[in-house]
């Protein structure tokens, strides 16, 4: 579903992305790990095309997102980003968070927009917070609802920046639960967690990244249980 | 007591000059207002060309979006780094040596000198604006316009608007040095009875109190469209 060829990003003089050739499958959920600063959201955000790569090419279903005469509107409906910050639109209420892109890219009436946001709000309980504003909601209430907002989209595969790493640990489980329940409907999953239960539960596979490259990757159990680079088993031992 | 009224009545009531003053006020205000339009409308184009230019995609500059933002750099540059009343004499002295049309020079001046301020207060208010706002509409799909008008420009213009409330209140100071191309605005009203009376303290002091009820009725309404957005906000 997704191909990435030798890409290379580059911010100024500073390469952050030395060279990444991937491929994830559809129904895939790919959790990808590592020490901070490795350049894990930097290649999640290559993926949709919100950081520009330097070098290299990704396709998606078949389709150059990194060529220009592309249209990357119509590719970005097809995938989804959650990200650590919500990033909720403050000025509208959750119903027009949810309906603004359907609606304002014809892909849906009004009417039948709204339907669909009610359904997905009833779907993680917060069909009652239809009409609140972002700045009323706790943080996990707002990453669930940043996840539906996507999902109204009907996107084919849904890309995660550290979903859980800005709440208060004890909303931590109602977004992973989310989550969880989007992977076993079989959604296309790219996932960069510091949650080590999540990514054994719930990862197809493991990626750790390091300093701009994958270094190493497999089964959860392959990289939690038996690690096989020094790298990966200091860091494993600090974060388990 | 007898002098005070006396002048008083020399300064203001005498020869009907209130109406001077009353004149000068309505072309003080219409060059404030004309200028505040004209300098939005500019404002508003050069921080769109300067804000759209900025965030483009490196590698994929478009030429004549370079040259544009060329020109808006130099115009804000020129504008705010020379002074107003200066920019009032070279456009009637020197651009429109030709007319007699002072109050509209003076408006076009005033207006493009307001464009640059005020192009500055909405790109800030623009980049004020969390770019995780603008990242969350991009990601799903929808494009750079519709992304700007739908969620970041709507949260920038709580940010702008107190500061060109702010600006409406310095160009309306500021109009009072249209006196030097000769156009008879409030100032110049005081100016001319000064001339002609020899009394200063009334008039002046009177006009100064004319500008400050002025500009404390804009603040005041300025304080209520705030109070109102803030209200609608619900946050
Ligand atoms: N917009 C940017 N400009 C300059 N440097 C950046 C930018 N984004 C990320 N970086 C740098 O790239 C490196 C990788 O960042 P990132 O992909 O966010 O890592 P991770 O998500 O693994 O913590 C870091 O050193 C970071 O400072
Ligand atoms: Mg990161």
């Amino acid at each position: 579903m997704i191909d990435v060829k030798d890409l290379h990003k580059s911010f100024e003089e500073k390469e952050v992305l030395c060279g990444i050739t991937e491929h994830i499958d559809q129904g895939e959920k790919v959790v990808i790990i590592g020490p901070s600063g490795s350049g894990k959201s930097t290649f999640l955000r290559c993926l949709n095309m919100l950081e520009t790569p330097t070098s290299g090419e990704i396709l998606f279903k078949g389709v150059s997102m990194t060529d220009p005469a592309t249209d990357i509107n119509k590719m970005r409906q097809k995938m989804g980003m959650v990200f650590q910050h919500f990033n909720l639109f403050n000025n509208l209420n959750i119903m027009d968070n949810m309906t603004l892109a359907p609606v304002q890219l014809k892909l849906k009436s009004k009417a039948e927009a709204e339907r669909d946001a009610l359904d997905l709000l009833r779907r993680v309980n917060l069909e009652d917070k239809a009409e609140a504003y972002p700045s009323q909601l706790s943080g996990g209430q707002k990453q669930r609802i940043a996840i539906v907002r996507s999902l109204a989209m009907h996107p084919e595969v849904m890309l995660f920046d550290e979903p859980t790493s800005a709440l208060d640990p004890e909303m931590v489980g109602e977004v992973l639960d989310v989550m969880k329940k989007l992977a076993e409907q079989g959604m296309t999953m790219v996932v960069v967690t510091h949650e080590m239960g999540f990514a054994r539960e719930v990862g197809s596979r493991i990626l750790f990244m390091d300093g701009g490259q994958i270094t190493e990757q497999g089964t959860p159990s392959e990289i939690f249980d038996h690690p096989r680079m020094p790298r990966t088993k200091d860091f494993l031992s600090k974060v388990l | 007591m007898e002098k005070f009224l006396a002048d008083f009545n020399q300064s203001f009531i005498a020869g009907d000059r209130w109406l001077l003053y009353l004149k000068g006020v309505g072309i003080t205000l219409e060059v404030a207002a004309v200028a505040l339009i004209l300098g939005v409308i500019l404002g508003v184009i050069v921080a769109v060309i300067r804000t759209i230019h900025d965030q483009q995609h490196p590698g994929r500059q478009n030429a004549v979006l370079g040259i544009l933002n060329g020109i808006a750099k130099v115009y804000t540059t020129v504008i705010r780094g020379t002074p107003l009343m200066v920019q009032l004499l070279i456009m009637y002295f020197v651009i429109f040596s030709n007319t007699r049309n002072a109050v509209g020079v003076a408006m076009l001046t005033f207006g493009i000198n307001s464009g640059a301020y005020v192009a500055e207060i909405i790109r800030g208010g623009i980049m004020s604006v969390d770019g995780g706002q603008m990242e969350a509409a991009r990601s799903l799909g929808l494009p750079y316009m519709p992304s700007m008008r739908f969620v970041v420009i709507p949260q920038a213009v709580k940010n702008i608007l107190p500061a060109l409330g702010n600006e409406l209140i310095a160009l309306l100071k500021d109009t009072s040095l249209v006196t030097v191309i000769g156009v008879r605005d409030l100032t110049k009203a005081a100016q001319l009875i000064q001339g002609k009376t020899y009394q200063a303290l009334f008039p002046f002091v009177g006009i100064a109190i004319v500008y400050l009820v002025l500009v404390m009725i804009i603040a005041a309404l300025i304080g209520v469209l705030e109070r109102r957005m803030r209200a609608s906000d619900r946050r």
